[in-house]
């Protein structure tokens, strides 16, 4: 086990500096210069090439890239091209509420899907399991800005149960329900596309674990159907569950950064959004780079976590 | 025996091969196996609703010169009018009939969808008949190169990679397509390891075969069921991803009409809550054709699933 969790540390460091490479990359074919957006439209040739000798923009790309990677390593991000503030502030100012959302929203998520996923297996083919269904193909299928859209015109816009756009009202005094209040529909929309796809899985795997030998042997004891649903087959059709989220993680990146722009939400799906407008590609890389080592370290801990709770998977 | 006495037929017989669908057939099936597939399929039917509602979208994309009420970039002088006869869905800010661009938009998402998954597809089954095939140091390579592209989360980086080279309808269809290969390339390599031990490539190597006709004509038709089943699940998640990014601004521009800049116009809460037509048909359009594919999908896994369970 140890060893396995050794190597497959070792092996997720090529990855990692690949991707570093490749994030820099994709970032440099970005045509203009961030240059001429930064100095005065007046400025002289002279001033211009000042400004990129200061800014090492001069150099060969892979002199850059060594460059951006050292600084990388003392946790130097380098500075916004459009406002000049260090770019890991900015990150960490942005980074919060994007946390929040995701966290609530995978909980949330879950918290459906598991229930009505273990209810469909129990009941299934029956109506509740044919619903269960329909709302799973409706959780994978819609567009995020569509249902966000869809949830402010019908809670919002008709019914004024909830505000919308950024986290707190403006010029409110803030506070925890104001912010609860603020989280719920973008939370709502999150969670359904990651209930939708949760479910399908939870409700195949427990099926799969409920036809078990074991099961009919606690179910010939007299163990109550509770007991044998809810502790024997739970827990053995949750393990394969750990990879889905796996799959969840880079999934709700890309739908954190739609539904932010749609409610307004202040993390760092907005951010990306601003910086793309702004041709901020100093901020753009370090939320790229961001993305990526989550989505690493996500995939690298499940792998772990896989390992740990099935020790009947040998890795060879 | 037409067959038979063409030169250029490659008949199987001659080869003293069979193929998996023959192998099948001998083995004491009486159906084929794509006929036994395709059975499953069609009693499937919710994959067959969706298959018939796909293609009905693939047909309003065809032939939409025919039967768009109007020019869709056409301005007329009533912006804002709520449907009548004249305007179905009515016209939006522009001037615009919106029943015309909803019926034009059919074109960007069915060509995004389709267009981008043959790319991946096809660079996604070579990578990992090469990776699973060669073994050793190429596979290693290939799955590195496979887990850097899986860490990048998806949407983001066709995001930020359309931002900087421009968003078009061409752009779009290319990045999609240039990111998608990494879940082929591990589904093909994956039954390329299992396939590659079978006795019938082992005859075909000995026979002298070439590399590549091993690789696809003997492996890759047995390889072919799952990469069918991912390559469906791709469109419907393609045609979402142009709707994002259209949506976002970062796909196909205005003037040109596609269901997810149609919604763009739902940011402003005026549109939102007052002019439902402007929003609601696109975005339903969206969802209809996600939908379908989604069912489709789900039909073919099912169908080749119950039948390798077999």
């Amino acid at each position: 086990m140890f060893q396995y969790i050794i190597r497959r540390i070792l092996i997720a460091i090529p990855v990692l500096f690949g991707v570093t490479v490749l994030n820099f990359f994709i970032i440099n074919l970005a045509p203009g210069n961030p240059v001429d957006m930064m100095v005065n439209p007046s400025a002289t040739p002279e001033q211009l090439a000042a400004t990129k000798h200061a800014l090492g923009l001069d150099q060969p790309v892979w002199v850059q890239y060594w460059n951006w990677l050292t600084q990388l390593f003392h946790g130097n991000l380098g500075f916004s091209y459009s406002t000049r503030e260090p770019v890991t502030q900015i990150l960490l100012a942005h980074v919060g509420p994007t946390v929040m959302l995701m966290r609530v929203s995978l909980i949330v998520g879950y918290l459906i899907a598991i229930p009505l996923g273990i209810l469909c297996a129990r009941k299934q083919n029956s109506w509740i399991d044919y619903l269960v269904t329909g709302f799973s193909f409706f959780g994978i299928s819609v567009p995020h800005f569509f249902l966000g859209l869809g949830v402010i015109y019908v809670f919002a816009s008709k019914l004024l149960l909830f505000p919308t756009g950024s986290m707190n009202t403006l010029g409110g005094d803030g506070g925890l329900m104001d912010t609860i209040n603020h989280l719920v529909l973008p939370v709502l929309v999150l969670a359904t596309g990651i209930a939708g796809n949760m479910v399908r899985y939870v409700r195949s795997s427990m099926l799969d674990v409920l036809g078990k030998d074991y099961l009919r042997t606690a179910k010939a004891k007299g163990l109550s159907q509770f007991i044998i649903t809810n502790k024997h087959a739970l827990r053995n059709s949750l393990i394969p569950i750990i990879t889905v989220i796996g799959i969840d993680i880079p999934m709700l990146i890309g739908g954190a950064i739609v539904t932010e722009q749609v409610f307004q939400w202040p993390g760092l799906g907005l951010l990306t959004i601003q910086s793309i407008t702004s041709r901020d590609y100093s901020t753009l890389m370090a939320i790229n780079l961001l993305a990526a080592l989550t989505v690493l370290v996500a995939n690298l801990l499940t792998d772990i976590l896989y390992a740990v709770a099935d020790p009947r998977i040998r890795y060879d | 025996m037409a067959m038979k006495l063409n030169p250029n037929k490659n008949v199987p017989e001659a080869d003293g091969l069979a193929t998996s669908e023959q192998m099948i057939a001998k083995l004491g099936d009486e159906e084929s196996y794509l006929h036994m597939v395709s059975r499953r399929f069609f009693k499937h039917r919710l994959a067959f609703i969706g298959l018939i509602v796909f293609l009905l979208i693939i047909l309003i994309a065809a032939l939409a010169p025919v039967i768009a009420p109007h020019d869709p970039n056409k301005i007329f002088n009533e912006f804002e009018a709520a449907p009548s006869a004249t305007h179905i869905l009515g016209t939006d800010p522009v001037g615009r009939d919106v029943m015309s661009r909803l019926i034009y938009g059919a074109q960007v998402s069915i060509s995004v969808g389709i267009g981008a998954v043959a790319i991946y597809v096809a660079i996604g089954i070579v990578l990992g008949l090469v990776a699973g095939y060669f073994g050793k140091w190429i596979d290693m390579i290939i799955m590195r190169l496979t887990d850097i592209f899986m860490s990048f989360p998806y949407f983001m980086v066709i995001l930020v990679l359309v931002s900087i080279i421009g968003p078009s309808l061409f752009n779009i269809t290319i990045v999609i397509g240039l990111l998608g290969w990494p879940a082929i390339a591990r589904l093909v390599r994956g039954s390329v390891l299992s396939i590659k031990e079978m006795d019938y490539v082992k005859a075909g190597v000995a026979l002298g075969y070439s590399t590549p006709k091993i690789l696809f004509q003997h492996i890759l038709p047995n390889a072919l069921a799952p990469i069918l089943v991912n390559a469906t699940f791709g469109v419907a998640s393609a045609i979402i991803m142009e709707a994002s990014l259209s949506f976002l601004g970062m796909g196909v521009r205005p003037p040109a009409a596609s269901w997810g800049n149609m919604l763009t116009q739902a940011e402003s809460i005026t549109v939102l809550s007052s002019q439902p037509w402007l929003w609601i048909p696109p975005g339903m359009m969206i969802l209809l054709a996600v939908l379908s594919v989604n069912f489709i999908g789900d039909g073919l896994r099912d169908a080749i699933e119950s039948q390798n369970a077999k």
